[in-house]
């Protein structure tokens, strides 16, 4: 059975192509099978952004032929995007897409939910089955043994982190938004997907007694209006602190030209971020995240060369099977042979006689099987199993 | 024969230093390897201690040297509940150097009992000595949380482009850990410092400057508890007040090197 890949990814087309070839769930599901007819496997991936399918069939050259030509049929023009990778290649792709390494930001989290979502969707056999079982593995071990995924990737995460680091837990921590620009929803949603709640989205019309209010009570003051000047003077917040009896304060200010004034960042309790701070801070993970993806390429290199053993053991296992049952077949043959003096034995006697022949067998055939599996490995395995069937004269059913 | 144990308690506490200063510039291997020399070092040394005590069938850390060194122990063992938890190694960078010196110190002092017998009895020796090394070990503790409230903090403030590398505790966390750490130390301290004094008062003793120096320290520690309880303190000026009162537990514990059983 060969491991096929068919795919294109944002290395190799620009979103207007992607987009094109972009699956829902039904017709992932439905593309799958249909390129899993007559006995072959096959799985749909797709993300933002990727495309890719995966198939296991005999007959590899036939299987990508097929799977360009149902990718191709969705956009004409994305062929001279699809890259194709087969067996060895193909299924480290698949290791590496589900590590997060092939992401657009290395180590994003999504990519293992839908790595999963595809083989619960796909229609897998013992191939596609393990190479997603062990890739998806894989992807687990990455995030637990290194941190390639643990530091914020976008300025909204990193503002959200910044609070962790000073509340901890930001369950029932409440928001106040000055401003409702597209980043400052990004940093609230982020906030709230922590247990954060929002206590006021504050615009141009709220009352500034309102605002005040707030800034007695909330946790978190994000603000990202399109006002020329300050929205929230340094003396202002030295009033609320007051009331505030030492609760520590987070301020974000992602507007160009500035909502806060930066003298806040200089009152006890208040921690100030601007844009500049947090886009440097993403700067700075995505960086430890390059330096992590190091320890994770080592990681899915070795994990991708114990499928590519398996895989490749898949070769020689018919003959080996058939070299052991050859065996057995002539140890029973003659025990069976030596019936009229084995009948005199008594059962544990009888036993013992059954144990060492089996053992003899086990013994003489060890060597080769493991040997055979090694060539496997090594891509001999398909010439060790000729031989081993010319010299065993192992017959043609038994292929 | 049992001594020898000090000698791998001191060089896995100094594994674990090292290992933590390693772990600061690299996260990772060498913070698992210094936690494990937290934990082992821990492990002999309650050894050493536990033949230490079986030997002289009593409480032999009556002197200046010797209580010390379970000073050191008590001290490893606060950190123990927290410090091997991963956003807590950084305590290690100030806790366990601590300990390397002052077993170091410990030793030079003279070590732990030889042979020589209190005039006070095994059970007011652990309520009194036991009660108040324990209370200090964890002022001790406090004062590691305090401390790395006030780095953290700096961290945050000075908006450094590496502050999400590290793995450290919400400042929230410290700062309830502290407090928490010397809720329980200072009745700790109370109850030894009043077994010491019904003793004194008994006894017809008279005052010393560890007395006198060990009463101050547990009225600091005691506006700690009232400012952050009843005064609404917290954050900066709680860790800042943390470290005074630490700085008095050193004076105690080093700069008055006479104790009233030597």
């Amino acid at each position: 059975m060969r491991l096929v890949l068919v795919g294109t990814s944002h290395h190799h087309a620009p979103v207007e192509l992607r987009e094109q070839v972009a699956l829902g769930r039904e017709e992932a599901q439905a593309l799958a099978a249909r390129l899993a007819e007559g006995g072959r496997e096959a799985v749909a991936l797709s993300t933002c952004n990727r495309t890719e399918v995966y198939v296991a069939a005999e007959d590899a050259e036939q299987a990508e032929q097929d799977a360009v030509a149902v990718l191709a049929s969705l956009e004409p023009d994305v062929e001279p995007a699809l890259y194709r990778l087969q067996d060895r290649a193909a299924a480290y792709h698949l290791f590496r897409v589900a590590a997060g390494l092939d992401s657009l930001v290395p180590g994003e989290g999504e990519i293992l939910g839908q790595v999963r979502l595809a083989h619960e969707l796909g229609t897998t056999g013992p191939l596609l089955d393990r190479v997603f079982r062990q890739a998806l593995h894989a992807g687990r071990k990455v995030r637990a043994q290194t941190a390639i995924g643990k530091s914020p990737a976008s300025v909204s995460s990193a503002a959200a982190a910044l609070a962790e680091q000073v509340f901890g837990s930001l369950e029932g921590r409440s928001i106040l938004l000055l401003g409702a620009g597209k980043v400052s929803e990004q940093a609230a949603r982020n906030l709230r997907s922590r247990g954060a709640e929002i206590a006021l989205v504050a615009n141009s019309r709220t009352e500034r007694e309102r605002i005040d209010e707030q800034l007695d009570k909330v946790d978190v003051v994000i603000a990202s209006t399109n006002a020329p000047g300050l929205v929230l003077e340094a003396a202002t917040v030295v009033d609320a602190l007051r009331r505030r009896r030492g609760r520590n304060l987070v301020l974000v200010d992602l507007a160009v030209p500035r909502d806060l004034d930066p003298a806040i960042g200089e009152l006890d309790g208040c921690y100030l971020y601007d844009i500049d701070d947090l886009e440097q801070i993403v700067v700075e993970t995505l960086s430890g995240r390059r330096r992590e993806a190091e320890r994770a390429e080592s990681i899915v290199a070795a994990e991708a060369e114990k499928f590519h053993e398996w895989h490749a053991s898949l070769d020689v296992v018919p003959a080996i099977a058939s070299l052991r049952a050859r065996a057995e077949e002539i140890r029973e043959a003659e025990l069976a042979k030596a019936e009229s003096l084995l009948g005199k034995l008594d059962d544990s006697q009888r036993r013992a006689v059954e144990a060492v022949t089996a053992q003899i067998v086990n013994k003489l055939l060890h060597l080769p099987t493991v040997r055979m599996k090694q060539a496997a490995a090594a891509a001999d395995g398909v010439l060790y199993a000729e031989a081993v069937r010319h010299l065993f004269g192992l017959g043609e059913e038994e292929r | 024969m049992a001594e020898l144990l000090f000698w791998p308690a001191l060089l896995l506490y100094g594994e674990a230093a090292v290992g933590y200063f390693g772990d600061l510039r690299r996260p990772g291997r060498a913070g698992r390897a210094a936690t494990w020399g937290v934990r082992l070092g821990w492990l002999a040394q309650t050894a050493l201690l536990v033949a230490q005590a079986t030997r002289d069938d009593g409480f032999p850390w009556g002197t200046w040297a010797s209580s010390l060194s379970l000073f050191v122990w008590l001290v490893v063992s606060a950190y123990l509940i927290w410090g091997c938890r991963r956003p807590y190694r950084l305590l290690g960078l100030v806790v366990m150097p601590i300990a390397v010196a002052l077993l170091v110190v410990a030793r030079a002092g003279g070590g732990t009992g030889n042979g020589s017998t209190s005039r006070y009895s095994n059970l007011f020796l652990v309520v009194h000595v036991g009660l108040v090394l324990a209370a200090f070990a964890g002022f001790t503790l406090a004062a590691a949380l305090s401390g790395l409230y006030v780095w953290q903090e700096r961290r945050l403030r000075t908006r450094p482009a590496t502050i999400l590398r590290r793995q450290v505790p919400a400042l929230a966390t410290l700062d309830s850990l502290a407090l928490r750490t010397v809720v329980w130390s200072v009745p700790l301290l109370t109850l030894g410092a009043a077994v010491g004094l019904v003793r004194l008062v008994a006894d017809g003793d008279r005052l010393d400057a560890l007395i006198a120096v060990t009463a101050v320290t547990w009225g600091v520690w005691c506006a700690y508890l009232g400012l952050r309880l009843l005064g609404g303190w917290s954050g900066r000026r709680a860790a800042y007040l943390a470290l005074a009162g630490f700085a008095l537990v050193v004076v105690v514990r080093l700069a008055l090197p006479a104790t009233h059983f030597a």
